[in-house]
This record gives structure tokens, sequence and C-alpha cells, in this order.
């Protein structure tokens, strides 16, 4: 049953991605990235990481997809981009991403990854462990990361201010 | 203890193998959609896909031996990407209102 939920998940999540790059219309690229996302989630619960499951829903869903779509409603793109890029650039695009595919899939084909966990740790994706991961060991980068998000949001402001000045 | 051995024998029916292989599908998916797209909304598309598959990859490797770190590392990838996003889609607008599209082939201004 798991194994089952597990194939069905990661088929749709490259289905949908597939699906997602070669979408003309970039609101429907959006939505099935949506999907994909989705289905991640669902595989970080099969692998008991029930915080990040929820962080990851929270986060792309409903902060960074959000902002998509509303970018994509805001520039008034739903209409797909015509001109197309060339058969031969396209070909050699695709031939790149499967032949890195192939060779990285070789590489890793006859690769021993060591037995299964012989002892599992239920809680090491509760939130409880994540935080005192995070608050004692990983404190400054915790701390540092806010100020990456401060100096991100000036730059989106002084973006923003640029322009209309400009205007 | 029921309840661990349950969770073992569930993480045995899935090898660890087949997650590192569906990461570098997704990830060659999304360097793909990288190389295929020319609309900018579709390329930043495909970087998120990208940092997904090593999200994930990073998630079950931490779930498979036992280290809660690698699911705080999983955390800040998470925080950069979202800092990515905002200030690339502020970008995108900017560059918008200048030249009237997203196609990148139009910002070839410092080509050659």
């Amino acid at each position: 049953m798991t194994a089952i939920l597990f194939y069905l998940l990661s088929a749709i999540c490259i289905i949908s991605s597939i699906l997602m790059i070669f979408h003309k219309n970039a609101m429907y690229s959006v939505l099935f990235l949506l999907i994909c996302f989705f289905s991640v989630a669902g595989l970080y619960v099969m692998l008991n990481a029930q915080f990040l499951a929820i962080v990851h829903i929270i986060v792309y869903a409903g902060a960074i997809m959000v902002l998509f779509l509303y970018v994509i409603m805001f520039l008034n793109m739903s209409t797909p981009i015509t001109i197309r890029k060339s058969k031969l650039v396209m070909g050699i695009a695709v031939l790149t991403g499967s032949s890195l595919c192939f060779v990285l899939v070789t590489a890793l084909w006859a690769t021993n990854f060591g037995q299964n966990p012989a002892i599992v740790n239920q809680d090491i994706g509760l939130a409880s462990t994540l935080g005192k991961v995070l608050f004692n060991e990983f404190l400054i980068p915790f701390e540092v990361s806010s100020v990456l998000f401060l100096s991100s949001m000036v730059g989106i402001v002084i973006f923003n201010k640029k322009e209309q000045k400009d205007e | 203890m029921n309840d661990v051995t349950q969770l073992q024998d569930q993480l045995r029916l899935v090898p660890l193998e087949h997650y590192v292989f569906l990461c570098i599908v997704l990830f060659c998916i999304g360097l793909t959609g990288v190389l295929l797209r020319r609309n900018m909304i579709n390329v930043f598309l495909s970087i998120e896909l990208m940092l997904n598959s090593i999200n994930l990859l990073a998630v079950a490797f931490s779930v498979y031996y036992n280290d809660p770190n690698a699911q705080a590392f999983v955390f800040f990838i998470m925080v950069v990407a979202a800092a990515e996003v905002a200030v690339g889609l502020a970008m995108l607008v900017m560059i918008y209102r200048n030249v009237q599209t997203v196609d990148i082939n139009a910002l070839n201004n410092l080509k050659w």
C-alpha cells in the first residue's frame, strides 16, 4: 500500500512537471506546478516529515505560487507567447536534460546507499525536534535568514521606487 | 514499539534509491524547462522545481539516516527560495515595464 502510494505520488509529480514545462500558457504552468508541489508534500508526509510538509504547503503553495499568479494577472500575460523557439533549440534542450538524467541515473545505479535504517527515530520530523535543532545548532543562520528577508524586502521596494521616479 | 516497526516496514517497501531517482528526474525536468522556455515566468517555475527536488532528496536522506540537521537545511533552502522568488518577480515586473515583454530573447543587450 505504501509503495503503491509512493509510486502514484511520484508519477503525479513527474507528469505534472512535464506538463508544466511544455504548456504554452503560463497560468496553466503555475497550476501544474501547484499539483507537483502538493504531491511532493504528500511524499514528505510519507517520509514522516510532517513539519516540513506543512511548511512546504504554506510557503510554496500559499506564498510563492500566489505571488506567481498575482504577477501573471498583474502583467496580463495569460495570453501565450506565440513566437516559438526553433525546433533545433528545443531538441537540444530536451536532449541536454535527458542526457543529464541518463548520466546521473547510470552513475548512481550501482551505488549502495546502505541498508535501510535499523532504528527509526519517529520524532525526527516533528516541530519540537526541528525547533531544538534550529535554535541550538543553526541559531546564527536562522538569524541571518531574517536579515536576508529584510534585505530582499528593501530591494523590492527600491526596485519599484526607482521605476516610479523614472516615469 | 509497534508504530516503530510499522514505520520501518513502510520505509523498507520504498528503497532510498527510488527517492534518489525521482529527485534526479525532477531536477532534469527543471533543467530542461530552464533551457526550453522563453517566458521568464516559466524559467522561474523550473528553478523552483529544481530547488524542490533537492529539498525532497535532503528530506529522504535525513529520514533514512536519522539526522534532523538535513531537515533544518531544507528549511533554510525554503527561506532562500522565497526571498529569491520575491526579488526575481520584482525584477520581472520592472523589466516588463521597461521593454513590455517577458521574453528572455528580448534582453540581448549584454549579448556578445
